[in-house]
């Protein structure tokens, strides 16, 4: 969040930033629950609405920007990120959000993904994972899981997935959290600590596709095995989930590991979760652990740390500094430069 | 060489001649590039016209000693105006067998060479594939040879200062040159100056490249190898002040003027490329002006990037090379759509795909011209000498701002890396270019036109009150909305091609250079233009009506084209492609125009424009 903006004057509502476009997502849709906490979020982060720009690549996701009334920026497939860092170094004080899906981000503009991600431009990026192309209507995406039926995998996809987490904490992302569209009071929070963030900061959200790939991620929606199989990461706190909230995780020499408590495990055994921590190891593997069984996926703010610059700052910085030692250029002596010679 | 007269000197001959063309030939880390760069230096200063063609491997540094790594650069220079590098060479200057094998062919009979020959050993031989050394089996007999043990005397030189033998064999190509400056009575002074500030960290080797350059200087003092020296008076250029200019250099030059006159923050997103790099070195040093440089992870967020920030309001260029343009070619699509001003530099090279990555070719027009999916027309101009890559810089930031659109400009490898004496304008005369961003929330919509240009407002985040939404979808002109609708479909891409082709009532008519009428008209573009000008002049002073309409603007074409193609008896159009600017001339104005094609990566040599004009004009017969 840009702390040179000043709040304004009257304060800004969710309806300032409703567009008068007709919203074209699917009823059902995910990406609808998506709009509304992000509507909802953006009037409370103090920031006046013209230095809103929210850009997008392709895909459904992106149409998001028609329907936020900010600047947006509707580009092509992939290319958000690359369009957004050309944003920000221009203006840092732009508040500027990326919306994008799992295909745009990860497959056609992973490229783009992980370099704005290893630079830490000031970008928020939405990352909308239903796990299948929706508007080429239904072919299996960089995150479906492997053997994955879908009209381009009859027999079964043979690709193994990404981790979107695991990819972003590879490329040092300075913070990575995971929310859930239909969790709206979690998304809200997520979606608040992704502004306070200065640095890139990439939040996969996991959405429900209800027309190509519906219920994919219900197994840890559906109210029943919702606590058993989430575990949502608090700072500070300990890892603990369960319906009774009886499980907790643990270090075991290098692994994690899911144990009871009780029986002589208590909550001061568990790991006490460090969204802070300098290493990007740990919050690494914290996003592996929903792969082994028996392990809760984890939602939350996984990594916070805010100690590397953006990278807009440093680009600009570096030209004040050129300036400084240079002083400001003079056009008229930059053309005269170097050796020249007067024909009389 | 044409004498022109001759004057007794006591020890030496002195010979007063108008032009030479030199070139330096070796390996390529013998550092031709640099020893060429610094003799053109030496003779620009002193006021002679120059034109120059460095010619180099793509690859950094082949094996030592073979044919593939041979790099030349060759330098005309004149007290006459001159237009191009020369077709054959008077002086060779080649420092082992391979590059005497690739250069000597272009040696005037007669002409000066002079060889390394250290380097002649049985096993260099081998390396440059012959068989017999050429230095004993009279095969250079028609040229004055002159032996010279290039490494022994440099080593002998500097052996004094305790370097090892292979740092002292490093600075035999500044023994080379020291020879040269004496051959043609120039002074090292400001080849002194640059070897101090270039290792101005490194003493020792400042002394040594110093000291290899004043004892081949020395050497033919002393030993009379030549016999004659020569002089060549500065030329009558313009008056005013000049340096020095690559057109890599002077595009990035206009960029930082051109932001400096709008007021607008440069920012460059670019990938490196061969030969298109230098843009990116040269404006990376310019942060004292603001400007923004981005290196990007590729070609496609070079160009998005650059679309991002001319979205936040710069003055946003992309430069490449043809396969990087290949890949921009989306995003330029993009650009059309959102009508956004944006400016793209090709910097040709010889193609498809790799091809030939440091030679010239001028095959990209077409795909400039049309290299996008559906209708998505854009200005494209293109640079004739490296020095005119300024004020062409200048034209695409004017017309990019002006009209909200994206400019492709064409340049090529021979342009880039060639250099010429350039007038330096004074910063005074070049005229500001306003740019007006929207600022005014009452009735604003992101495609209300202006009615004299066709262009959207320019209206960039952080402007209270002008929130809007664009993107590639299409929209509807005005509100900016999505729109698919048929009509408005057909409706906005004939606003998008109206807009461009309006730009013709904006750039000025054009008038052939030689005769405005009569039997031949060369129409050409791009770097073809030294050449071309060079075989006019010669022609016209033997009395044929030719003109010579060199375009700038390639879309849209001037408006009174047509009218200058009438007046001409037959049509000429030299191209370093297929015939590509012919097919579009022969579509739009149905002129039976004739090509004369040259596909092999390097520029055209006077002479073969000179016969193909005789063969159009009759006045030789031409072989079936």
């Amino acid at each position: 969040m840009s702390t040179a903006t000043l709040p304004p004057i009257t304060p800004l509502t969710k309806k300032d930033f409703q567009t008068d476009q007709e919203v074209r997502w699917c009823p059902g849709c995910g990406d609808y629950a998506i709009l509304s906490a992000v509507q909802s979020v953006f009037p409370e982060l103090g920031i006046k609405r013209e230095n809103f720009v929210v850009v997008s690549g392709i895909g459904c996701s992106s149409r998001f920007p028609y329907y936020m009334n900010t600047f947006g920026f509707h580009t092509i497939h992939g290319r958000a990120p690359a369009v957004a860092t050309g944003i920000k170094a221009l203006r840092p004080d732009l508040e500027v959000w990326v919306a994008t899906g799992d295909g745009d981000a990860l497959s056609i503009g992973g490229n783009h993904t992980i370099h704005m991600l290893r630079r830490n431009v000031g970008l928020k990026v939405l990352l909308f994972n239903n796990k299948i192309y929706g508007l080429t209507k239904g072919q299996y995406s960089p995150t479906s899981e492997f053997n994955k039926k879908t009209k381009s995998t009859p027999f079964g996809s043979v690709d193994r997935p990404f981790n979107p987490l695991s990819l972003a904490i590879g490329a040092e992302a300075t913070f990575v959290a995971r929310s859930v569209d239909v969790f709206q009071g979690h998304l809200k929070e997520t979606l608040k600590h992704a502004a306070a963030h200065k640095g890139s900061a990439f939040v996969e959200i996991l959405q429900n596709c209800n027309i190509f790939n519906d219920g994919a991620w219900f197994s840890l929606t559906e109210r029943d095995a919702r606590s058993e199989q989430v575990i949502q990461l608090e700072h500070a706190k300990p890892l603990i989930f369960g319906k009774n909230r009886d499980k907790g995780i643990r270090m075991n020499g290098l692994q994690l590991e899911v144990v009871h408590l009780g029986n002589g495990i208590s909550e001061s055994d568990l790991l006490v979760h460090d969204a802070h921590h300098p290493e990007p190891a740990y919050a690494f593997m914290l996003s592996q652990m929903e792969k082994r069984p028996g392990f809760p996926t984890p939602i939350g703010v996984l990594r916070a740390w805010d100690n590397l610059p953006r990278y807009e700052d440093v680009m600009n910085q570096q030209i004040k500094d050129v300036i400084a030692k240079r002083g400001p250029g003079d056009l008229s002596k930059l053309l005269r430069a170097g050796d020249t010679w007067e024909v009389k | 060489m044409s004498t022109i007269t001759e004057i007794p000197l006591p020890k030496f001959k002195r010979e007063v001649v108008d032009q030479a063309v030199i070139r330096f030939a070796g390996d390529s880390g013998d550092g031709m590039q640099i020893t060429g760069s610094q003799f053109t230096n030496t003779v620009a200063l002193y006021g002679n016209d120059i034109a120059t063609f460095p010619d180099y491997p793509a690859e950094i540094r082949a094996p030592a000693g073979t044919l593939p790594g041979v790099s030349g650069f060759q330098l005309h220079f004149s007290s006459n105006d001159i237009y191009t590098p020369g077709d054959a060479t008077d002086v060779l200057i080649a420092m082992n067998p391979a590059a005497l094998k690739m250069n000597v062919g272009d040696l005037k009979a007669n002409g000066i060479l002079i060889v390394n020959s250290d380097s002649f050993t049985d096993n260099d031989l081998r390396k440059a594939q012959m068989t017999s050394n050429p230095l004993e089996d009279h095969s250079l007999d028609k040229f004055r040879l002159f032996s010279v043990e290039l490494e022994r005397l440099t080593r002998r030189a500097l052996e004094h200062l305790g370097l090892d033998a292979k740092s002292m064999d490093r600075c035999k190509n500044f023994f080379a040159l020291g020879m040269c400056y004496w051959l043609y009575n120039r002074s090292m002074d400001s080849t002194v100056r640059w070897i101090e500030d270039k290792f101005k960290n490194k003493p020792l080797l400042s002394e040594a490249n110093k000291l290899a350059m004043k004892a081949g200087y020395s050497y033919c003092e002393a030993t009379e190898a030549f016999q004659i020296s020569y002089e060549i008076p500065p030329a009558h250029l313009t008056p005013g002040f000049y340096r020095n200019m690559s057109g890599n250099q002077a595009l990035a030059l206009g960029f930082v003027t051109a932001s400096q006159k709008s007021g607008l923050t440069l920012f460059q997103g670019s990938y490196p490329i061969t030969p298109a790099s230098d843009i990116l070195h040269e404006l990376s040093q310019y942060k004292d002006f603001g400007v923004i440089t981005f290196q990007a992870e590729d070609e496609i967020a070079a160009i998005t990037s650059a679309i991002g920030a001319a979205y936040a309001g710069a003055l946003a260029i992309t430069s490449t090379s043809g396969p990087g343009m290949a890949l921009k070619t989306e995003a330029l699509g993009l650009a059309v759509a959102v009508e956004l001003p944006l400016i793209v530099c090709d910097i040709q090279r010889g193609g498809p795909s790799t091809g030939l990555p440091t030679k010239t070719e001028q095959a990209d027009l077409l795909q400039a011209l049309f290299g996008r999916n559906s209708e998505a027309p854009i200005p494209v101009i293109a640079a004739a000498t490296p020095g005119d890559c300024f004020w062409v810089a200048l034209e695409a930031c004017r017309i990019a701002t002006k009209y909200m659109v994206p400019v492709i400009i064409l340049s090529d490898g021979y342009l880039a890396n060639g250099a010429e004496p350039w007038r330096i304008p004074d910063e005074k005369d070049i005229p500001d270019f306003t740019v007006h961003f929207a600022k005014d929330a009452e009735g604003f919509m992101p495609y209300k036109r202006d009615p004299q240009t066709l262009a959207r407002p320019w209206a960039i985040p952080g402007t209270p009150g002008l929130e809007h939404r664009i993107g590639g979808l299409e929209k509807k002109d005005g509100s900016g909305n999505i729109n698919y609708e048929p009509l408005n479909h057909e409706n906005m891409v004939r606003i998008r091609a109206a807009k461009v082709a309006a730009i013709a009532q904006d750039i000025p008519n054009v008038l052939p250079a030689g005769d405005t009428e009569g039997d031949l008209l060369i129409l050409a573009w791009g770097s073809t233009h030294g050449a071309i000008t060079a075989a006019v002049k010669s022609q016209r002073e033997k009395g044929q009506k030719i003109g010579h309409m060199h375009l700038r603007h390639l879309n849209p074409l001037p408006s009174n084209l047509g009218d200058v193609i009438k007046r001409f008896k037959k049509v000429l159009v030299p191209e370093l492609n297929m015939g590509q600017l012919l097919w579009v001339l022969r579509a739009k104005y149905l002129v039976d125009a004739v090509g004369l094609n040259k596909i092999q990566g390097r520029p055209f040599k006077q002479a073969e424009l000179e016969q193909k004009i005789e063969e159009m004009l009759g006045v030789k017969e031409t072989l079936q």
